[in-house]
Protein backbone atom coordinates (compact mmCIF):
# COMPACT_ATOMS: atom_id res chain seq x y z
CA UNK A 1 0.00 0.00 0.00
CA UNK A 2 1.36 3.09 -0.69
CA UNK A 3 1.98 6.54 1.59
CA UNK A 4 -0.87 8.19 0.96
CA UNK A 5 -3.64 5.05 1.53
CA UNK A 6 -1.30 4.14 4.73
CA UNK A 7 -2.69 7.67 6.18
CA UNK A 8 -5.80 6.90 5.08
CA UNK A 9 -5.86 3.07 6.99
CA UNK A 10 -4.48 4.90 9.60
CA UNK A 11 -7.02 8.12 9.95
CA UNK A 12 -9.34 5.26 10.06
CA UNK A 13 -7.84 3.47 13.29
CA UNK A 14 -8.00 6.87 15.04
CA UNK A 15 -12.09 7.42 13.92
CA UNK A 16 -12.47 4.11 15.13
CA UNK A 17 -10.71 4.19 18.19
CA UNK A 18 -12.05 7.61 19.24
CA UNK A 19 -15.47 6.58 18.14
CA UNK A 20 -15.37 3.43 20.56
CA UNK A 21 -14.31 5.48 23.40
CA UNK A 22 -16.49 8.50 23.37
CA UNK A 23 -19.32 5.94 22.34
CA UNK A 24 -18.90 3.28 25.33
CA UNK A 25 -18.65 5.74 27.94
CA UNK A 26 -21.57 7.81 27.43
CA UNK A 27 -23.69 4.47 26.86
CA UNK A 28 -22.36 3.22 29.92
CA UNK A 29 -22.96 6.57 31.73
CA UNK A 30 -26.49 6.50 30.47
CA UNK A 31 -27.60 2.31 31.06
CA UNK A 32 -26.31 3.32 34.97
CA UNK A 33 -28.52 6.22 34.63
CA UNK A 34 -31.63 3.60 33.65
CA UNK A 35 -30.86 0.98 36.35
CA UNK A 36 -30.58 -2.88 35.48
CA UNK A 37 -31.97 -4.70 33.21
CA UNK A 38 -31.52 -8.65 32.45
CA UNK A 39 -34.20 -9.31 30.08
CA UNK A 40 -35.73 -11.09 27.05
CA UNK A 41 -38.50 -8.10 26.60
CA UNK A 42 -37.42 -5.54 23.51
CA UNK A 43 -39.34 -3.41 25.63
CA UNK A 44 -37.65 -3.08 28.34
CA UNK A 45 -34.38 -2.09 25.84
CA UNK A 46 -36.39 0.64 24.48
CA UNK A 47 -37.12 2.05 27.42
CA UNK A 48 -33.42 2.18 27.88
CA UNK A 49 -33.37 4.49 24.93
CA UNK A 50 -35.43 7.02 26.57
CA UNK A 51 -32.59 8.26 27.98
CA UNK A 52 -30.17 10.82 26.41
CA UNK A 53 -26.48 9.42 27.27
CA UNK A 54 -27.93 6.14 25.51
CA UNK A 55 -28.86 7.94 22.46
CA UNK A 56 -25.90 9.70 21.73
CA UNK A 57 -23.63 6.41 23.03
CA UNK A 58 -25.63 4.20 20.27
CA UNK A 59 -25.49 7.12 17.51
CA UNK A 60 -21.70 7.11 17.93
CA UNK A 61 -21.48 3.80 18.25
CA UNK A 62 -22.86 3.57 14.81
CA UNK A 63 -20.20 5.85 13.78
CA UNK A 64 -17.86 3.45 15.16
CA UNK A 65 -19.83 0.38 12.52
CA UNK A 66 -19.71 2.27 10.14
CA UNK A 67 -15.97 3.02 10.46
CA UNK A 68 -14.91 -0.49 11.67
CA UNK A 69 -16.16 -1.59 8.07
CA UNK A 70 -14.47 0.83 6.11
CA UNK A 71 -11.40 -0.18 8.27
CA UNK A 72 -12.10 -3.72 7.59
CA UNK A 73 -12.63 -3.51 3.94
CA UNK A 74 -8.53 -2.13 3.48
CA UNK A 75 -6.49 -3.62 6.29
CA UNK A 76 -6.58 -7.50 8.01
CA UNK A 77 -8.47 -8.21 11.29
CA UNK A 78 -5.51 -9.63 12.81
CA UNK A 79 -3.97 -5.80 12.51
CA UNK A 80 -7.25 -3.99 13.08
CA UNK A 81 -7.82 -6.09 16.34
CA UNK A 82 -4.58 -5.25 18.49
CA UNK A 83 -3.76 -1.60 17.04
CA UNK A 84 -7.85 -0.41 17.92
CA UNK A 85 -7.12 -1.79 21.53
CA UNK A 86 -6.13 1.72 22.32
CA UNK A 87 -9.39 2.59 23.32
CA UNK A 88 -8.79 0.21 26.28
CA UNK A 89 -5.50 2.86 26.99
CA UNK A 90 -8.37 5.73 26.28
CA UNK A 91 -11.02 4.58 28.67
CA UNK A 92 -8.48 3.76 31.51
CA UNK A 93 -6.93 7.51 31.19
CA UNK A 94 -10.23 8.91 30.35
CA UNK A 95 -11.78 7.48 34.09
CA UNK A 96 -8.13 8.56 35.64
CA UNK A 97 -7.91 12.37 34.21
CA UNK A 98 -11.81 12.73 34.24
CA UNK A 99 -13.16 10.87 36.33
CA UNK A 100 -10.50 10.83 38.89
CA UNK A 101 -10.83 6.94 39.27
CA UNK A 102 -7.93 5.29 41.18
CA UNK A 103 -5.88 3.21 38.88
CA UNK A 104 -3.77 0.43 40.64
CA UNK A 105 -0.89 -1.09 39.69
CA UNK A 106 -2.16 -3.70 38.18
CA UNK A 107 -4.49 -1.92 35.57
CA UNK A 108 -1.15 0.77 34.98
CA UNK A 109 0.51 -2.92 33.59
CA UNK A 110 -2.80 -3.71 31.66
CA UNK A 111 -1.77 -0.19 30.31
CA UNK A 112 1.53 -0.82 29.71
CA UNK A 113 0.73 -4.57 27.88
CA UNK A 114 -1.74 -3.01 25.59
CA UNK A 115 0.66 -0.08 24.71
CA UNK A 116 3.27 -2.25 23.69
CA UNK A 117 0.67 -4.56 21.78
CA UNK A 118 -0.31 -2.01 19.86
CA UNK A 119 3.02 -0.10 19.01
CA UNK A 120 3.95 -4.47 17.59
CA UNK A 121 0.75 -4.40 15.70
CA UNK A 122 1.28 -1.14 14.50
CA UNK A 123 5.03 -2.00 12.92
CA UNK A 124 3.22 -4.77 10.91
CA UNK A 125 2.00 -3.91 6.95
CA UNK A 126 -1.69 -3.12 7.70
CA UNK A 127 -2.76 -5.86 4.75
CA UNK A 128 -1.08 -8.78 3.64
CA UNK A 129 -3.61 -10.53 1.55
CA UNK A 130 -5.25 -9.55 -2.11
CA UNK A 131 -8.90 -9.83 -2.51
CA UNK A 132 -11.01 -12.02 -0.39
CA UNK A 133 -9.79 -15.54 0.51
CA UNK A 134 -10.05 -18.12 -1.76
CA UNK A 135 -12.67 -20.14 -0.39
CA UNK A 136 -15.05 -16.92 0.81
CA UNK A 137 -15.12 -15.70 -2.68
CA UNK B 1 -25.99 -14.94 35.17
CA UNK B 2 -23.33 -12.36 34.15
CA UNK B 3 -20.78 -14.95 33.03
CA UNK B 4 -23.14 -16.53 30.90
CA UNK B 5 -23.54 -12.73 29.32
CA UNK B 6 -19.52 -13.17 29.47
CA UNK B 7 -19.63 -15.83 27.19
CA UNK B 8 -22.38 -14.62 24.27
CA UNK B 9 -20.37 -11.78 24.13
CA UNK B 10 -17.14 -13.43 23.20
CA UNK B 11 -18.98 -15.75 20.99
CA UNK B 12 -20.75 -13.45 18.80
CA UNK B 13 -17.92 -10.64 18.63
CA UNK B 14 -15.77 -13.02 17.26
CA UNK B 15 -17.84 -14.69 14.41
CA UNK B 16 -19.17 -10.69 13.83
CA UNK B 17 -15.59 -9.55 13.25
CA UNK B 18 -13.90 -12.42 11.23
CA UNK B 19 -17.52 -12.56 9.28
CA UNK B 20 -17.56 -8.76 8.76
CA UNK B 21 -14.05 -8.94 7.38
CA UNK B 22 -14.43 -11.43 5.15
CA UNK B 23 -17.40 -9.70 3.69
CA UNK B 24 -15.94 -6.28 3.45
CA UNK B 25 -13.02 -7.65 1.54
CA UNK B 26 -14.98 -9.43 -0.33
CA UNK B 27 -16.69 -6.09 -1.41
CA UNK B 28 -13.44 -4.04 -2.54
CA UNK B 29 -11.57 -1.11 -0.44
CA UNK B 30 -13.44 1.71 0.77
CA UNK B 31 -11.27 4.35 -1.00
CA UNK B 32 -12.03 7.65 0.89
CA UNK B 33 -14.90 9.03 3.98
CA UNK B 34 -16.62 11.05 1.47
CA UNK B 35 -20.18 10.68 2.49
CA UNK B 36 -20.54 9.42 -1.36
CA UNK B 37 -18.49 6.26 -0.50
CA UNK B 38 -19.92 5.94 2.78
CA UNK B 39 -23.28 5.46 1.61
CA UNK B 40 -22.21 2.63 -1.36
CA UNK B 41 -20.63 0.84 1.01
CA UNK B 42 -23.52 0.75 3.10
CA UNK B 43 -25.06 0.00 -0.38
CA UNK B 44 -23.40 -2.79 -1.11
CA UNK B 45 -23.08 -3.70 2.65
CA UNK B 46 -26.89 -4.39 3.38
CA UNK B 47 -26.97 -6.80 0.35
CA UNK B 48 -23.66 -8.60 1.38
CA UNK B 49 -24.42 -11.91 3.56
CA UNK B 50 -21.26 -12.30 5.35
CA UNK B 51 -21.73 -8.43 6.57
CA UNK B 52 -25.78 -9.39 7.31
CA UNK B 53 -24.66 -12.59 8.94
CA UNK B 54 -21.61 -10.38 10.87
CA UNK B 55 -24.19 -7.18 12.25
CA UNK B 56 -26.79 -9.72 13.24
CA UNK B 57 -24.00 -11.66 15.51
CA UNK B 58 -22.67 -7.88 16.82
CA UNK B 59 -26.12 -7.21 17.76
CA UNK B 60 -26.57 -9.94 20.13
CA UNK B 61 -23.14 -9.13 21.32
CA UNK B 62 -24.36 -5.16 21.85
CA UNK B 63 -27.31 -6.51 23.63
CA UNK B 64 -25.80 -9.26 25.73
CA UNK B 65 -23.35 -5.98 26.54
CA UNK B 66 -26.46 -3.76 27.13
CA UNK B 67 -27.55 -6.61 29.99
CA UNK B 68 -24.15 -6.83 31.49
CA UNK B 69 -23.39 -3.01 32.03
CA UNK B 70 -26.45 -2.63 33.63
CA UNK B 71 -25.69 -5.29 35.95
CA UNK B 72 -22.12 -5.14 36.54
CA UNK B 73 -19.45 -2.40 35.92
CA UNK B 74 -17.90 -1.77 32.48
CA UNK B 75 -14.93 -3.65 33.55
CA UNK B 76 -17.10 -6.85 34.12
CA UNK B 77 -17.29 -6.78 30.05
CA UNK B 78 -13.35 -7.38 29.73
CA UNK B 79 -12.56 -10.73 29.96
CA UNK B 80 -14.97 -11.59 27.29
CA UNK B 81 -13.01 -9.24 24.56
CA UNK B 82 -9.51 -11.04 26.09
CA UNK B 83 -10.32 -14.49 24.82
CA UNK B 84 -11.83 -13.11 21.63
CA UNK B 85 -8.33 -11.42 21.02
CA UNK B 86 -6.54 -14.55 20.64
CA UNK B 87 -9.79 -16.55 18.65
CA UNK B 88 -10.22 -14.21 16.37
CA UNK B 89 -6.39 -13.88 15.42
CA UNK B 90 -6.07 -17.81 15.06
CA UNK B 91 -9.22 -17.35 13.16
CA UNK B 92 -7.84 -14.55 11.05
CA UNK B 93 -4.90 -16.85 10.25
CA UNK B 94 -6.66 -20.04 9.55
CA UNK B 95 -9.83 -18.81 8.19
CA UNK B 96 -9.05 -15.45 6.71
CA UNK B 97 -5.40 -16.67 5.45
CA UNK B 98 -3.85 -13.17 6.73
CA UNK B 99 -0.23 -13.02 7.48
CA UNK B 100 -0.07 -13.66 11.22
CA UNK B 101 3.72 -13.79 12.38
CA UNK B 102 5.27 -13.37 15.71
CA UNK B 103 4.77 -9.60 15.72
CA UNK B 104 1.02 -10.24 15.59
CA UNK B 105 0.41 -13.08 17.68
CA UNK B 106 2.71 -11.27 20.17
CA UNK B 107 0.50 -7.93 20.18
CA UNK B 108 -2.54 -9.69 19.97
CA UNK B 109 -1.29 -11.65 23.62
CA UNK B 110 0.02 -8.77 24.98
CA UNK B 111 -3.29 -7.32 24.49
CA UNK B 112 -5.44 -10.06 25.58
CA UNK B 113 -3.39 -9.79 28.91
CA UNK B 114 -3.37 -6.04 28.93
CA UNK B 115 -7.05 -6.32 28.65
CA UNK B 116 -7.07 -9.04 31.75
CA UNK B 117 -5.10 -6.97 33.82
CA UNK B 118 -7.52 -4.22 33.36
CA UNK B 119 -10.20 -5.67 35.75
CA UNK B 120 -8.24 -4.78 38.66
Amino acid sequence: MNANGNRKTQLLVLIVVISNVIGNVSLSHGMHQVGRIVSASPLDYVKAFANPWTIIGICILAVWMLSDLALLSRADLSFVLPVTASAYVLVALFGKFLLHDHISWERWMGILLITGGVILAEETPSRTTKGPPEHLR
Amino acid sequence: MRWILVGIIAICNTLGDVLNTAGMKRQGEVEDLRPRSLFWMVRRAVVNPYVIAGIAAMAVSFFALLSLLSIANVSFAVPATAASYLLETLLAKYILGEDVRSRRWAAATLVAMGVVLLQF
